[in-house]
């Protein structure tokens, strides 16, 4: 009795009032989606549509929701920790305590909340853009969401179970090893990432060859949509990077499980072998949550002005440039760690590279909107307040770029401001105008501009507010990383002014929740499928899209394709197929196989989490006769009759 | 190799599909297949790479030149580049339609490789009875760790083919099949290439 007392008092997180609050409300959650799905019997639904699918548009719109809840989590973490800063000597969380929810914070935004935001944008988008009916593998498509989705599952448990990760988001040894971090806090670190790394690997290959081979006829690769582009430069990106991490997690983690010595202080470990490799991939995926929102940006900037977006060709090759620089700069984030005055000179001058490439991009979307017939709808708002945001955050960038002043600032708040500015303003703000750009397409209604308004302006003014004051506190001399301050030290006032700009964002994004739910009543319906009066191919076909894409695969003769096929003939008439033309599609089946084998990867993490090697085995064997299975499987497509899409299509008003 | 994307490609026409874009499907798998060798190639340089930072910090404990037998790993590299060639020979039948020799000849590559983790546990084991475990030194959990997650691919590979090999035997040479026989065979080309690295960077330079 007092053994399984004992086990559980070490298990579960103890002795928090916020987590036993947690702990209640995850089981009322789950109590009460479990009763709402028995009573009104939508089980069979939920698995039949959703949790067996390998539609992308579906996928997209289950990354979405994911990574949404996922910002919720993050900026729940982010307002604890704004309000213990608010005043000198608060006491509102233990030192502890603080470390885990910056680390989580960290982690949960960067890994959980803008990689699946973006994987929710190439999906719902990039097959649609490219006249496609699929990505190139469906099937590794629902694979890498459910490793994404059980990954994050995995570091959200542990809030409430065994206790959360702790050293921050980049994990550094030796702080994160065994030694002076026994407890499985970062082995739920390691292994919640490295399983939905597998995931982002997967769809990094998937995008790069459904760009490369499934285009429709005649779409050069120079006719393609600028998001596409950036897609394909993100995806390049993530087969280069990403197995670096999956490297540095795994050393790390033989480390603690194996007592194995590759970043330890004892036995010839050296801990800077990690942060290199770290970083290697960490800079290059700050690239990867960037270049996609630069995408959108392109897209909706054209889109808005009415017209082709300026220097394409140029928004092109700095994307592909900024791809390449990307790997040449990681350095800059331990200038101080002694490499040596050429070593940082070198990485000094990379990093300042970057800049080229961006500026061109910003003064194209400049230069785009020059003399263009603007409409000031959602997307375009959120896309002209990236550019000031950005240039500023680009700016102070550069100032962290010159090695020798980096000794001052390096781990101050000039660089938490700053790092902000480009991750909320650019990334952010990015998928926040792809999402209201694309949600027409998913969901056939546009969302409630006043509302969303509002939301606008509380996110904006709170975001100045929050990380302005932060860049004095830097040079003031504060600290990331610190729970609280003396008091003397004229930090206060700053602090509690940032607080405030925090809660003004929650607030805009109370807004934004309340903006769906009320949209999804009110909303206005989108018939025509394309309500911007779009330039791309997605907006040749209906809202939500059949889940077939296109009852006819379009021809492309250039760039903008819709809008050309609009110029040539009036747009009733472009929306129609020609039914001779229809022909039965080909199609993948439903599988709930990544489901399963996701769930067997998840219980492989939590066994190891814990050292359980024997539910580490079981897992992985779990993850084994899935991946058999798949390979016995022949049987895995077929056809949708010709009648069907005729039905389905004269049921849209498209025949 | 002997078999490019384009040879399979052509011939997957008994699939019997009518509509453009399922032509490639097989051949976009294996372009898919390539692309993730490239990944597979930066995950083992970035394990090349720690090792060699790490390769001198034996921490007064033992060092390759102590550890490593020449006959071992000559061993070693014998089975595993043989089982390539033999993987070769195997594309080859398959090129010829000729379900029984291609099977038998991925019996043979099996068998190597199989040989080849033998020889490759034994190595291991000895190392550890003496005391060179991967807690010892950074060196050897470098060593380990390098020398094992190619060991592990080899494995892995083993399964994959002998599930290949059953469905051979269950349906014959075809599209599907025959991509999966090519990807199959590629991996282990690569495999092998890899070997070649390791023999040269870590027990070559090692005994040296
Ligand atoms: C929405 C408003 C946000 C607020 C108010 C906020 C606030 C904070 C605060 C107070 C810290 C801790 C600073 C410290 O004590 O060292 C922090 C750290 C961090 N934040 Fe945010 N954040 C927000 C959004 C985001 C977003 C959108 C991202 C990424 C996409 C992000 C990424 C990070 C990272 C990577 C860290 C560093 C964690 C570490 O030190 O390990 N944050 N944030
Ligand atoms: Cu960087």
């Amino acid at each position: 009795m007092s053994s399984i007392k004992d086990f559980a008092s070490h298990f579960f997180v103890t002795g928090d009032p916020l987590i036993y609050g947690a702990d209640v409300s995850i089981v009322l959650v789950s109590l009460a989606i479990v009763f709402v799905l028995t009573y009104y019997k939508k089980w069979g639904w939920l698995w039949r549509e959703w949790l067996t699918t390998v539609d992308h548009k579906k996928i997209g719109i289950m990354y979405m929701i994911a990574a949404l809840l996922m910002l919720f989590r993050g900026g729940v973490d982010a307002l604890l920790m704004r309000m213990q800063l608010a005043w000198p000597n608060v006491h509102f969380l233990k030192s502890e305590h603080y470390n885990e929810i910056f680390t989580t914070h960290g982690t949960i935004m960067i890994l959980f909340m803008a990689m699946p935001l973006i994987f929710a944008m190439m999906n719902i988008a990039v097959p649609l853009q490219i006249g496609a009916r699929d990505v190139a593998y469906p099937y590794l498509n629902a694979i890498s969401f459910w490793l994404f989705f059980f990954g994050a599952m995995l570091l959200n448990l542990s809030f409430v179970i065994g206790g959360s990760p702790n050293s921050g988001w980049t994990a550094y040894p030796p702080l994160s090893g065994l030694e002076f971090n026994p407890g499985p806090g970062e082995n739920f670190y390691l292994l919640s990432l490295s399983i939905s790394g597998i995931g982002s690997l997967a769809t990094g290959i998937n995008f790069l060859v459904t760009i490369l081979k499934m285009r429709a006829p005649g779409m050069k690769l120079m006719y393609m949509p600028l998001f596409t582009w950036s897609v394909l430069a993100t995806c390049i990106i993530i087969i280069i990077a990403f197995p670096v991490l999956t490297v540095a997690l795994a050393l790390l983690f033989i480390d603690r499980l194996a007592g194995a010595h590759f970043f330890t202080m004892a036995a010839g470990g050296n801990p800077m072998m990690y942060i290199n490799l770290f970083w290697i991939w960490g800079h290059p995926e700050v690239y990867i949550v960037v270049l996609p929102a630069f995408g959108i940006f392109s897209e909706v900037v054209a889109t808005f002005s009415k017209k082709t977006a300026f220097g394409y060709k140029s928004m092109v090759a700095s994307m592909m440039l900024i791809s390449v620089i990307s790997y040449f700069t990681w350095l800059h984030h331990f200038f101080t760690m002694g490499a040596g005055a050429d070593v940082n000179t070198f990485f000094a001058i990379s990093t300042m590279m970057i800049g080229i490439p961006t500026g061109v991009k910003i003064f194209n979307w400049m230069f785009t909107m020059y003399r263009g017939r603007i409409r000031l709808t959602l997307p375009m708002l959120w896309t002209i307040s990236f550019i000031p945001c950005f240039a500023i955050g680009g700016a102070t960038g550069v100032m962290l770029a010159v090695a020798p002043a980096d000794y001052q600032y390096h781990n101050s708040y000039f660089l938490i401001a700053h790092f902000h500015q480009v991750l909320i303003g650019g990334v952010v703000f990015g998928m926040i105008a792809g999402m209201y750009y694309w949600w027409p397409k998913m969901f056939g209604f546009k969302l409630d501009e006043r509302l969303g308004r509002w939301a606008f302006w509380f996110w904006q003014i709170g975001f100045y507010v929050c990380f302005m004051p932060q860049y004095a506190l830097g040079f003031m001399g504060m600290t990331r990383r610190i729970y609280t301050y003396p008091d003397g030290l004229g930090w206060g006032p700053l602090n509690f002014v940032s607080t405030v700009g925090a809660f003004l964002m929650g607030v805009g994004f109370i807004f934004q929740v309340w903006q769906i739910v009320y949209s999804i009543k009110y909303g206005e319906r989108d018939l025509t499928g394309d309500p911007w009066d779009g330039r791309t191919l997605e907006w040749s076909i209906p809202s939500p899209a059949p889940h077939y894409n296109f009852a006819v695969i379009p021809h492309v003769k250039g760039p903008d394709a819709w809008w050309t096929m609009k110029q040539e003939m009036k747009k009733e008439a472009a929306v129609k197929v020609d039914p001779a033309e229809i022909k039965p599609i080909h199609m993948p089946k439903n599988s709930g196989r990544p489901f399963i084998m996701s769930v067997f990867f998840f219980i492989a993490g939590f066994g190891l989490t814990f050292n359980w090697i024997w539910m580490g085995v079981f897992g992985l064997a779990g993850v084994a006769i899935c991946l058999l299975l798949r390979s016995f499987e022949y049987d895995t497509d077929y056809y949708i009759p010709v009648d069907e899409v005729k039905r389905t299509e004269a049921a849209l008003g498209r025949l | 190799m002997s078999m490019t994307v384009d040879d399979v490609v052509s011939r997957s026409g008994d699939h019997g599909h009518h509509d453009h874009h399922d032509h490639d499907q097989e051949g976009m798998k294996i372009l898919g297949f390539w692309i993730f060798l490239v990944s597979d190639c930066l995950l083992f340089a970035t394990l090349f790479a720690t090792f060699l930072v790490l390769r001198t910090h034996t921490a007064g404990g033992p060092t390759g030149k102590e550890l490593f037998e020449i006959p071992g790993f000559t061993a070693e590299t014998f089975a595993l580049l043989t089982s390539s060639f033999t993987s070769g020979l195997a594309v080859m039948e398959m090129r010829r339609g000729n379900v029984k020799r291609l099977i038998g000849w991925l019996i043979v590559t099996a068998l190597l490789g199989l040989v080849f983790v033998g020889l490759e546990i034994d190595e291991f084991v000895k190392m550890v009875s003496e005391g060179a475990t991967m807690q010892r030194s950074a060196f050897l959990s470098a060593f380990f760790t390098l020398v094992g997650t190619h060991g592990c691919h080899v494995t892995l590979g083993l399964f994959w083919m002998t599930a290949i090999m059953f469905q051979l035997a269950r349906y014959g040479i075809n599209a599907v099949t025959q991509r999966k026989v090519f990807i199959a065979c590629l991996y282990w080309h690569f495999l092998d290439v890899v070997w070649v690295f390791l023999f040269t960077v870590v027990y070559l330079m090692g005994v040296m």
